[in-house]
């Protein structure tokens, strides 16, 4: 394994001080996402998000693309489809068409796929909505705009690390990132990645005094948070 | 030297922006994704923003227009423009698209009429200072500066 190579690549990939262990990442050159957005933008910045964090990136702007990259589409059989394996779908919610949530219904319908690892994200931090995706099987919600913080985090899922823990799914998902905004907040006992969950450094956000970026303490340590509405 | 003199006129001027409100933490990530593998990644975010803005804000004219008005269809239009103005850190078009929505919720005409004038002038506004900004990176670049983004 070129090892020296891969090394070099992630000295230059560290932007921020927190210092990761990337030794579970050894095989990243190998990871492969399919990124699902409407939006040109935002198709743009994740694209480069996951690039950064050492992932191949397939990016496609509907659900209905996204099922005919996998194979997936009843009407046409799969174009893109190069036998490439694609270890994670991190879809946006609201889309023309086929939304994130019928895209992610879908996929875990699926004999094939439903393995896969599928991550939601959206402007709008509706806990019932957050709730429903969860519901139907989803890794991780993430409420937009995504930084790096979150892709950072979601590596976990991608090299199984996440899946490990899969009878805690509940526990794990259903739970409120605490950033550095919300000062003094206890370690959550159960995440994947003690690391991960706490050290994001994202920078407190001048609009409001909690940012959560997607979900891992439980909501009733802090039942005030269960009433946020960002908009 | 003037590569100084420059960049201290961009760190200025930067600053101004998040001061001011123009921008805010999320385009300080968008830099952060800059580097040297990929030294224009600021400059073709932002001009895939302006294109987006500028399509949206014809379709929202449009729709403005009809004698039906298509609510719906507007909240859309401003429910995009609000999602890649918030990617890219446009904190007043994001608020101005937020305030427009209330009023599409409200279906009230005149009311979206002048919020479309707003998210018009914020977009505009934003437009110049970013193009500013990226223009004195280019003028740091050219004088054999580092991009100080």
């Amino acid at each position: 394994m070129a090892k020296n190579g891969v090394f070099s690549r992630l000295r230059r990939l560290e932007k921020s001080e927190e210092t990761e262990d990337f030794s579970a990442c050894l095989d990243s050159n190998e990871v492969h996402v399919l990124a699902v957005d409407d939006s040109l933008v935002d198709r743009k910045v994740i694209e480069r998000l996951l690039k950064i964090t050492a992932c191949k990136v397939t990016a496609v702007d509907s659900g209905r693309s996204a099922l005919q990259f996998l194979g997936l589409d009843e009407e046409k059989t799969s174009v893109g489809f190069d036998g490439l394996k694609v270890d994670l779908i991190i879809t946006d919610y609201c889309m023309p068409g086929m939304t994130g949530y019928e895209l992610l219904k879908k996929i875990k319908g699926s004999s094939t796929f439903r393995e896969i690892p599928v991550v939601i994200m959206s402007s709008e931090n509706v806990l019932a909505r957050i709730d429903r995706c969860l519901e139907e099987g989803a890794e991780d919600f993430i409420v937009k705009p995504v930084k790096l913080s979150d892709v950072k985090r979601l590596k976990n899922y991608m090299f199984g690390e996440g899946r490990v823990q899969r009878q805690d799914r509940g526990l794990n998902k259903r739970k409120l990132q605490e950033t550095c905004d919300v000062s003094a907040s206890p370690s959550p006992p159960s995440s994947p990645s003690p690391d991960d969950a706490l050290s994001s450094p994202s920078p407190p956000s001048g609009s409001s005094p909690y940012s959560p970026r997607s979900f891992f303490s439980s909501p009733s340590d802090n039942p005030s948070l269960l009433n946020l509405h960002f908009d | 030297m003037e590569v100084d003199q420059l960049q201290r006129t961009f760190h200025d001027y930067h600053a101004s922006l998040f001061n001011e409100g123009f921008l805010d933490e999320q385009f300080v990530q968008l830099q952060q994704l800059q580097d040297e593998s990929n030294p224009g990644f600021v400059v073709e975010v932002v001009s895939l923003f302006f294109e987006d803005s500028e399509r949206l804000l014809n379709d929202l004219s449009k729709a403005l227009d009809q004698v039906n008005v298509d609510f719906r269809k507007i909240d859309a239009h401003v429910h995009q423009l609000k999602g890649s103005s918030s990617s890219i850190g446009a904190q007043r078009v994001r608020n101005a698209c937020i305030a427009f929505r209330n009023f599409c919720d409200e279906r009230n005409i005149e009311a979206c009429l002048q919020c479309l004038q707003q998210v018009r002038q914020e977009y505009l506004l934003v437009k110049t200072k970013l193009e500013a900004l990226l223009r004195l990176e280019q003028q740091i670049v050219a004088a054999g500066g580092a991009s100080p983004m």
